[in-house]
C-alpha cells in the first residue's frame, strides 16, 4: 500500500501497463519531455523513448485516427485529450470510426484504443477547459466509460481500460488530480472489474448515485446529512458505460429514495438514464421520484460564477430533503 | 505571384532554423521558400524587387507609430503577466517577441477588413481599437469575450484552436456576395463603399488541426478574399514547429492553389508591406494568401507553462538577439526619424498605459449567473425559464438563512 495523487496513480499505471505490455504506447500533445499539462505522463518518455511516448502534432481527428489505425495493425494506443472541450475535432473519429469498427466488421475487427480526457470544472479556468461531455459520448453504442473518483482505482482503471478489446474512454476529473489516498498496488481488490459501481458509504434513508469529481461531494453531503439525522448511501458509478445497475437498483430497493448527481447538464446527461432505469426496474420501492442535481442548460460559465453552477453540497442536500418530503 | 518567385534575402537565421531549411530541400528536392526582409537585426533596411514599394508608403510617422504600438503592447504584456502573478488573472497567454508581426498584419489592415484571431492576438487587438483592458475580461474569469466584435470587426478570441479559421473564409464569402450584389445594384452616381477582405490568425500547431486544411480548400475553391496570417512561433505549448511541419509552412499554401509568402515575423516594416499586398490583393479578388509570420515566442506558453521542460535558454537568447522593437529603434534613431526625448514619451505613455489596465482590472466586475441563463439562447426557451425558476427559488432560500443568521448573531450580541 503506497499514498499517492490521481495524477500520480495514473503515471504509475501506464507506466505499468508500458512495462507490462510492449504494444502499449501513449500519444498527444504535450506528452512527451513536458509530460502533459498536468504532468500525467511525466517522466515516462525518458524510460521508454518517443516511439512508445509520442509527442503528436496538434491535431484530435489526426490522434484517433492513427490510434485507429494503430490498434488495427496490433498496437495498443492510449490517446490523451489535453482537455475536455478540445475532444471534438476527435470526435467525428471517436463516434463514427472508433465505436462502430467492431460492429461494422461483424465482430472480425477489433480497436482497443484507450482515450484519456481530464475532464470537469472548479480548478477557475477560461472557455473549453471544464467541461463533462461524457453523456456525449456514453449516448455511442461502442464506447466504454469509465470515471476514477480516488488513487486506487485510477491506478487499476487505466491499466484495465488497456486490457479491455473495446475502445475506452477514461474521463479523469481533473480537479482531484491532486487528492491523495491509498493504492495497492499488488492487487486492485474490490476494483477487479472496472465496469461495477462501489458501494461507499452504507445508508437507510437514501441513495446518492455520483461519479468521478462529485464523489467526494456525495461524501460530504451524507456525513452533513448524517448529522441531521439522515442516513445516506453514497454509490461512485465509475463506470458511466456500462452502468452498473443492479447495485443501483440493489440500494434503491433499501433506501426507497435516489438523487443521482453530476456536474454536466442535467437535460439529457446520465442521471435522466438512471432515473428511467430505476423507475423501470423498481418503482414500487420508490417512495419519491428520483432526482437529479447537475448543471445548467447553458454553455459552461465563467470561472468567476462557476460556484453558482457546479453542484455543491448545499444542492445535494437540498435535493436529499425533497426526497425526503415524500 | 507564387512564393518561389519570391527574392531571397540575408536574414540571419542562424541556429533554429538552418535545419528545418536543409531538412526541407531534402524533402522537396528544391530550396524552399526564402524569407522576405526588409529591416535586419542590425536595424539597416535592406531593398526587395516587390515589397521595398509597399515599405516606401511609410513616413517616419507611421514607423514612430508602429513602435509606440510595439511598445505599447509589451508593457501591457508585463502588466498582464504581473496581475496574473498577483491572482488577478487566472491566466496570461504572453506575446512578447511577436508585436512586430501583430502590429505589422495588423496596421495593415483597413477599418472595413474583419479580423478573426486565436487568443494571442493582443497586439492586433491594439491595431483594432480594441480596449486593452477589455482583453483581460476572458482571463479574469468574468466573460468568454469581453468586447463587441462588431464594433472594431475584431471578433471574439477563439480558445479551440483552428475553429476560427473556416468561419474567416464564410465571412469573406460573404463579403464577396456583398460585394457583387453592390456593383449590380450600383447607381453611377452613388459613391463605392471600399473593399474589404478577411484575414485570420492562427499558430502554427493549430496549422496542423483538419480546420485549416479545410478552410484553405474552401478559400481556393471560392476564390475567398482572405488571408491567412499564421504566426509560427516555433512553439505550440511544448511541441516544437518540426513535429508540425517538415517544410515552411507558407510552401503549403501552393497545395491549395495560392500564394504563401514566409516573412521575417519580428521585421515590423516587413510583415507590414507583405500583409498589405497580400489584402490588397484579396480585397481585389485576385486570391486568398497565406502569410507565414517567422517569430519566436520569447516567454512561456502561458502563464501556466514552463519552458524549461522542453526547451534551451540558448534558442531563446538568439531570438532575443532579434529583437523587434531594438531593431526598428537602431533603425529610426540611425535615420534621425526619434531621439531620445520620443523613447522617452513611449515609456512614459507605456507606464501609463499599465497603470490604466491595472486599476480597470481591479474593477471588471464579476457577472451574475442570470445573465447565463440569459444568454444561453436568443429567444425565450422553456427549461432555461424552468431552471432559472428553481435557481431563485433555490437562491431565495439561503437569503433566508443568511437573514435568520444575521438575527442569530444579534441575538447573540443583544445577550
Ligand atoms: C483543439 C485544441 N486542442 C488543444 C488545445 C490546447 N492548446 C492550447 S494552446 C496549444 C498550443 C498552440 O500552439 P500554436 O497553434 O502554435 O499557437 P501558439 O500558442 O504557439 O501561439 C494547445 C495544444 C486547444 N486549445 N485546442
Amino acid at each position: 500500500m503506497t499514498t499517492m495523487t490521481i495524477a500520480k496513480a495514473i503515471n504509475e499505471g501506464l507506466r505499468a501497463t508500458l512495462n507490462n505490455n510492449p504494444r502499449t504506447l501513449l500519444m498527444g500533445e504535450d506528452i512527451g519531455p513536458l509530460g502533459g499539462v498536468y504532468r500525467v505522463t511525466d517522466g515516462l518518455i525518458g524510460e521508454f523513448g518517443a516511439d512508445r511516448v509520442v509527442d503528436t502534432p496538434l491535431a484530435e481527428s489526426g490522434i484517433i485516427g492513427t490510434a485507429i489505425g494503430l490498434a488495427l495493425s496490433g498496437y495498443l494506443p492510449v490517446c490523451e485529450i489535453q482537455f475536455d472541450g478540445f475532444v471534438f475535432p476527435g470526435f467525428n473519429q471517436i463516434t463514427t470510426q472508433l465505436a462502430k469498427m467492431h460492429a461494422r466488421s461483424n465482430g472480425n475487427l477489433t480497436v482497443p484504443v484507450v482515450i484519456r480526457i481530464p475532464y470537469g470544472g472548479g480548478i477557475g479556468s477560461i472557455e473549453h477547459h471544464s467541461e463533462s461531455p461524457e453523456a456525449l459520448f456514453a449516448h455511442t453504442a461502442g464506447l466504454r466509460i469509465i470515471t476514477p473518483s480516488n488513487p486506487h482505482d485510477a491506478y487499476w482503471m487505466i491499466q484495465q481500460a488497456v486490457d479491455c478489446q473495446d475502445p475506452v474512454i477514461v474521463f479523469e476529473p481533473k480537479r482531484r488530480y491532486w487528492l491523495k489516498g491509498d493504492v495497492d498496488t499488488e492487487s486492485p481488490g474490490a476494483s477487479a472489474d472496472p465496469f461495477t459501481a462501489h458501494v461507499l458509504r452504507e445508508g437507510a434513508d437514501a441513495t446518492v448515485v455520483a461519479y468521478g469529481p462529485l464523489v467526494p461531494v456525495a461524501l460530504a453531503a451524507a456525513s452533513a446529512a448524517a448529522e441531521d439525522g439522515h442516513s445516506v448511501e453514497v454509490i461512485d458509478l465509475r463506470s458511466i458505460s456500462p452502468i452498473d445497475f443492479d447495485t443501483v437498483t440493489e440500494s434503491v430497493k433499501k433506501t426507497g429514495r435516489l438523487i443521482v448527481a453530476h456536474e454536466a447538464p442535467t437535460f439529457g446527461g446520465i442521471g435522466g438514464e438512471i432515473a428511467a432505469r430505476v423507475s423501470e426496474r423498481a418503482f414500487l420501492s420508490l417512495e419519491a421520484p428520483v432526482i437529479r442535481v447537475g448543471g445548467f442548460h447553458m454553455p459552461y460559465p465563467v470561472a468567476k460564477v462557476e460556484e453558482d453552477y457546479l453542484p455543491d453540497i448545499d444542492r445535494i442536500l437540498e435535493a436529499l430533503d425533497r426526497a425526503l418530503a415524500y | 505571384m507564387g512564393a518561389t518567385h519570391l527574392p531571397a534575402t540575408e536574414f540571419d537565421g542562424t541556429g533554429v532554423d538552418d535545419q528545418l531549411e536543409a531538412e526541407a530541400e531534402a524533402v522537396l528536392g528544391e530550396p524552399p521558400t526564402r524569407m522576405v526582409q526588409l529591416l535586419g537585426p542590425d536595424g539597416t533596411l535592406g531593398e526587395d524587387p516587390v515589397f521595398s514599394a509597399y515599405a516606401n508608403r511609410l513616413d517616419a510617422e507611421k514607423l514612430r507609430g508602429f513602435y509606440a504600438d510595439m511598445a505599447a503592447i509589451r508593457r501591457f504584456d508585463q502588466e498582464a503577466t504581473a496581475l496574473q502573478r498577483q491572482g488577478q488573472l487566472a491566466l496570461w497567454v504572453p506575446l512578447t517577441g511577436q508585436e512586430a508581426a501583430q502590429i505589422g498584419s495588423g496596421r495593415a489592415s483597413q477599418p472595413q477588413d474583419y479580423i478573426f484571431p486565436t487568443y494571442r492576438e493582443h497586439g492586433v487587438a491594439l491595431t483594432r481599437n480594441v480596449d486593452l483592458a477589455e482583453l483581460l475580461r476572458q482571463f479574469r474569469g468574468v466573460s468568454n469575450g469581453g468586447w463587441n466584435p462588431k464594433d472594431t470587426n475584431f471578433h471574439l478570441y477563439t480558445l479551440v484552436l483552428a475553429a476560427q479559421t473556416p468561419h474567416a473564409v464564410g465571412y469573406a464569402m460573404g463579403i464577396q456576395r456583398d460585394q457583387k450584389l453592390a456593383a449590380a445594384n450600383a447607381t453611377p452616381d452613388q459613391p463605392q463603399e471600399p473593399k474589404a477582405a478577411v484575414m485570420v490568425y492562427f499558430g502554427d500547431g493549430a496549422s496542423s488541426e483538419g480546420d485549416v486544411h479545410e478552410s484553405m480548400v474552401f478559400a481556393s475553391s471560392y476564390n475567398a478574399p482572405v488571408v491567412f496570417f499564421c504566426q509560427n512561433n516555433h512553439w505550440a505549448i511544448s511541441v516544437p514547429s518540426t513535429v508540425q511541419t517538415r517544410v515552411p509552412l507558407a510552401d503549403r499554401a501552393k497545395g491549395y492553389g495560392f500564394p504563401g509568402i514566409r516573412v521575417d515575423g519580428n521585421d515590423v516594416i516587413a510583415v507590414h508591406a507583405v500583409t498589405e499586398w497580400a489584402l490588397e490583393r484579396a480585397r481585389e479578388g485576385k486570391s486568398p494568401v497565406l502569410i507565414e509570420a517567422f517569430t519566436y515566442r520569447v516567454g512561456a506558453h502561458t502563464t501556466a507553462d514552463d519552458p524549461t521542460k522542453y526547451r534551451g535558454s540558448d534558442e531563446e537568447a538568439q531570438w532575443r538577439a532579434k529583437d523587434p522593437l531594438e531593431r526598428l529603434e537602431k533603425y529610426l534613431r540611425a535615420e534621425g526619424m526619434a531621439d531620445d526625448a520620443f523613447f522617452a514619451t513611449v515609456k512614459a505613455d507605456g507606464d501609463e498605459l499599465a497603470a490604466y489596465v491595472r486599476k480597470t482590472t481591479h474593477d471588471l466586475e464579476t457577472p451574475d449567473i442570470r445573465t447565463a441563463f440569459a444568454n444561453t439562447y436568443a429567444e425565450a426557451h422553456p427549461l432555461v425559464a424552468e431552471e432559472l425558476a428553481w435557481f431563485e427559488e433555490y437562491s431565495a432560500g439561503f437569503a433566508d438563512e443568511a437573514s435568520t443568521d444575521e438575527a442569530d448573531k444579534d441575538g447573540a450580541a443583544n445577550r
